[in-house]
């Protein structure tokens, strides 16, 4: 997030678009319902009719997949309507001229023969956003798990810079992370880009850092992204070691993914429960959990807080760093000495810019957003407000690109997943404690009542879901927050692996998958006929 | 923009006899509290706009008649005030024996929720288990609600709204609601239905506010007789990205609870369904305990960390050696802590000379 959840009661007017706060961030959510009883607008663009859409001013039901259209859409209006922050602009940003020109073929009549929204709407989304004494964006993976993720991100980016809706409070580009150290794992360098710190590993003065820190030689050449590692499983891939990931529920195409991880020679799993993908592993390592570990963790807006070991890990079961320093020393790599927690946390201070100011005493009581570049530095809660970190905000020209799968007469039906406020991810941890099942005992597909009928499907009866991938059955429920013509379920529960349809396709530039959009059939079926 | 401190306007009045500053918005309760007066409340928490029901706070004001709820009286210019006086002290013990004369009881366990104590806590602070009243009972206990978390003790309930008010104001659900009025008065959901067929999202907020333990956590409080002292751990919550700060409360070795951080910097004392409940995986018998390797009848098999770490490590070395090191693959967690993550590529890039690691935000 650029800006500190603490601004989230602050903005005028709130755009949230493919972002289900109040179930998959709740506690974020209360915030923003204190900004709207504060008297803010809530804009809300996603497929589903969502809780947030519920306690919106405008709600723009838009296609799934096309959320790019519906924002440059937007960005034509604001330019149409004269209402760029031209300051801002001659300020702050760059190629500004020709991002306003190229913007103005996208009218709302063209956004809404996409995204199916009334020109309108969209019209009166553009109007409030730019109009906003203070306008913030909030988004997840509904935005970044397309074939165009980052063409939505950087259309939000456009957004934001035309109006100068970034770098002041109550403002910015909020990204909400899913999973509690997602944002950790990126600033520990657990990329194929970059070392700890967002530090490029193609740039010569961080090779030469790292080798003289580990004394070692690096490679000068990226590494490839976890997707094209599955992608050359049993070939050019061999070996994969593999921490806290439940890869073949949680990825798409199941049925690829667990092709690949069987083509390995060795498959190694640290886990705490034995995953469905610690199950198909060669050699699995006890981990030591949550509850039962000292250790750090950074939040979507880049707080890094203190984790606190209460009780002692059952049996033989150990802290992940410390399994992977024993098996470091057997394999006999120099640099795993580290004895607790703090050595490796500090280790991580002193080579990082974005922590450097930091270490383990100072974060006790979880005061410090990163950036902290040195010592006695009060960390930044809020980025950019004095400028950007590359000198000036770059306009990108964005186009509209069609997912890469849409429906047809064989698979005439768009499918979208998510989450469920009651269920984390596969279920390894919520599944597992006493009450979640009062709540929610399945999952269920979730289809507009008028295509229930047109399709023979009976509220609590079962379907037959089918993708060019895969197939499953899942229980119908009916509801109107699903739109007419989509179909809507998660990947939480393992008996309805919904992640044996997905997999359509990637985006090209950070990988990820389209887990958003897909094309299925759905038919009526009695259970235990696959 | 937001007024600051340094914009807003400082006057004086005269606390207990000494006289203070204070700013225009602040009330006698908020001044009192920063020259840490101890002012008792039951209706106040400290994240919700100030209600004035309990009449616990009341303060003597000079000039008024009859004492004044100081959590909702704004301080003025030049006024003077009492904190604690006979009358007021007189007056706030009547209040106690009211309410416990109507309670079936007062002593409950603290495992019941954050705030469960200050009932009790009260009533010794003013000796007030006199047992000067007794007559009717108010509120109802709603023993058919079958949910899992949340015990709706409502005999135990002493109508301060702390539950309603944190539904609507803090977790914006408006899921609780009151029925009936005065000595009547029951707190409800809509249609005096079951908690989850009314618009709670079982987030745990309404447990973690009630001062008498009306409102208790049925998963912690299947613990109250697991021996040991509680302790409280704070750490931070294991799902979203938002990074809530929590209390998990431990007796001995075993989890009994968990209660939000009133000063989460991230969550200030909010919980969902998830952070607030299901923190037990932990100590689910599905717990791997020992390492595991596949034996030659293609099963896996517990064994000990030496055999485990040697099958790892010679395989990884075979690979390294017949196909060299761009053939070894690591991906770290986006659930572990940063160490593991960091671990994971250093073992990658220090070991293997490669970078050939990624985490799980891709998918």
């Amino acid at each position: 997030m650029s800006n500190p959840l603490a601004d989230m009661d602050k903005p005028t007017v709130i755009f949230c678009i493919g972002t289900n706060m109040t179930e998959a961030h709740p506690v974020a959510a209360t915030r923003l319902k204190k900004a709207i009883a504060n008297g803010a607008k809530l804009i809300v663009a996603d497929p589903r009719r969502i809780g947030l859409a519920d306690i919106s001013d405008l709600y723009l039901p838009i296609r799934v997949g096309s959320d790019a259209a519906l924002l440059l859409g937007m960005a034509h209006v604001i330019q149409r309507e004269g209402l760029v922050n031209d300051v801002f602009m001659a300020d702050r940003t760059t190629e500004g001229e020709t991002f306003l020109e190229h913007v103005k073929q996208f009218t709302p009549e063209w956004a809404e023969g996409i995204t199916g929204v009334p020109a309108a709407d969209i019209e009166q989304a553009a109007l409030w956003y730019a109009q906003a004494e203070r306008g913030a964006i909030y988004y997840t993976l509904g935005i970044t798990e397309h074939i165009c993720g980052v063409d939505n991100v950087q259309s939000l980016c456009n957004l934001a810079l035309m109006t100068g809706n970034i770098g002041r409070e109550g403002t910015g580009i909020n990204p909400m992370r899913g999973q509690n150290n997602i944002q950790g794992a990126g600033d520990m360098g657990a990329l194929p880009n970059n070392y700890p710190g967002f530090q490029p590993v193609t740039d010569p003065k961080n090779q030469e850092k790292f080798e003289k820190a580990w004394g070692i030689k690096v490679d000068l050449e990226k590494g490839i992204t976890k997707v094209t590692a599955l992608d050359s499983c049993g070939d050019a891939i061999r070996a994969m070691i593999i921490d806290g990931e439940n890869t073949v529920v949680t990825d798409p195409n199941r049925d690829h993914c667990e092709k690949a991880l069987k083509s390995l020679d060795l498959l190694v799993v640290i886990d705490i429960f034995l995953t469905d993908t610690a199950k198909m592993a060669d050699v699995v390592f006890p981990a030591a959990a949550w509850g039962e570990v000292d250790g750090t963790q950074t939040n979507t807006e880049r707080r890094v807080q203190r984790l606190r070991k209460a009780i002692d890990p059952p049996g033989e079961a150990k802290p992940d760093w410390q399994i992977l320093q024993m098996l470091a020393q057997r394999m006999g790599f120099q640099g795993f000495e580290h004895e607790s927690a703090k050595d490796i946390f500090n280790e991580v201070c002193s080579l990082s810019p974005t922590y450097y100011g930091l270490d383990w005493d100072r974060i006790e009581h979880g005061e410090y957003q990163w950036p902290v570049p040195e010592k006695n530095h009060p960390g930044t809660p809020r980025l950019h407000e004095d400028g950007f970190i590359n000198g000036r905000g770059i306009f990108k020209l964005i186009n509209y690109r069609d997912p890469a799968e849409v429906i047809d007469d064989d698979y005439p039906v768009w499918l979208t997943t998510g989450r469920r406020l009651q269920a984390y991810h596969t279920r390894t941890q919520t599944g597992r404690s006493a009450g979640i099942d009062y709540l929610l005992p399945e999952e269920v597909l979730e289809v507009h009542p008028d295509d229930a009928a047109k399709w023979g499907l009976v509220d609590g009866e079962w379907a037959e879901l089918a993708s060019r991938r895969g197939k499953v059955e899942i229980k119908v429920r009916t509801t109107n927050r699903s739109p007419k013509g989509t179909v809507f379920a998660s990947f939480s529960f393992a008996d309805v692996p919904i992640n044996a349809l997905t997999g359509s396709g990637y985006d090209p530039v950070t990988q990820t998958a389209e887990l958003k959009v897909c094309a299925v059939r759905v038919k009526p079926c009695k259970k235990g006929v696959l | 923009m937001i007024m600051t401190a340094a914009e807003a306007q400082t006057h004086c009045m005269t606390l207990d006899g000494v006289e203070v500053q204070f700013v225009e918005g602040e009330t006698i309760y908020d001044v009192a509290r920063r020259y840490h007066k101890d002012i008792p409340t039951l209706c106040y928490d400290e994240r919700l706009e100030p209600f004035g029901g309990c009449r616990m706070c009341v303060v003597q004001v000079e000039g008024m008649r009859s004492p004044v709820a100081s959590c909702t009286m704004p301080a003025a210019p030049d006024m003077v005030v009492q904190t604690q006086t006979h009358e007021i002290d007189s007056h706030r013990k009547t209040l106690l024996e009211l309410l416990i004369s109507e309670n079936r009881e007062v002593d409950v366990d603290p495992l019941r929720g954050y705030a469960s104590q200050e009932l009790a806590t009260l009533v010794d602070a003013y000796d007030a288990r006199t047992g000067r009243f007794e007559g009717g009972q108010s509120g109802a206990t709603r023993d058919d609600d079958d949910n899992p978390f949340i015990l709706r003790d409502y005999d135990l309930c002493i109508s301060c709204y702390r539950c309603v008010r944190v539904c609507a104001e803090h977790e914006g659900d408006y899921a609780i609601s009151i029925m009936n009025r005065g000595f009547a008065t029951q707190i409800t959901t809509e249609f005096n239905g079951l908690l989850k067929d009314s618009s709670c999202t079982f987030c745990g907020q309404c447990v973690q506010t009630c001062p008498t333990g009306a409102l208790g956590d049925k998963k912690a409080m299947r613990h109250t007789d697991t021996p040991g002292e509680i302790e409280k751990t704070r750490t931070i919550c294991p799902y979203c990205g938002v990074g809530c700060a929590v209390d998990l409360m431990t007796k001995g070795e075993t989890i009994v609870g968990l209660q939000p951080a009133m000063d989460g910097p991230a969550n200030e004392g909010a919980l969902c369904v998830k952070g607030q409940f299901a923190y037990d995986f932990i100590q689910h018998p599905d717990r791997l305990k020992a390492p595991m390797v596949r034996g030659d009848d293609g099963e896996l098999h517990e064994t000990d960390w030496d055999t485990a770490l040697d099958r790892a490590a010679d395989g990884l070395k075979r690979v390294l050696e017949q196909h060299g090191r761009h053939s070894v693959y690591g991906v770290a967690s986006g659930r572990a802590p940063c160490e593991a993550a960091y671990s994971m590529q250093k073992f990658i890039r220090a070991g293997f000379g490669t970078n050939y690691i990624d985490n799980c935000s891709r998918a």
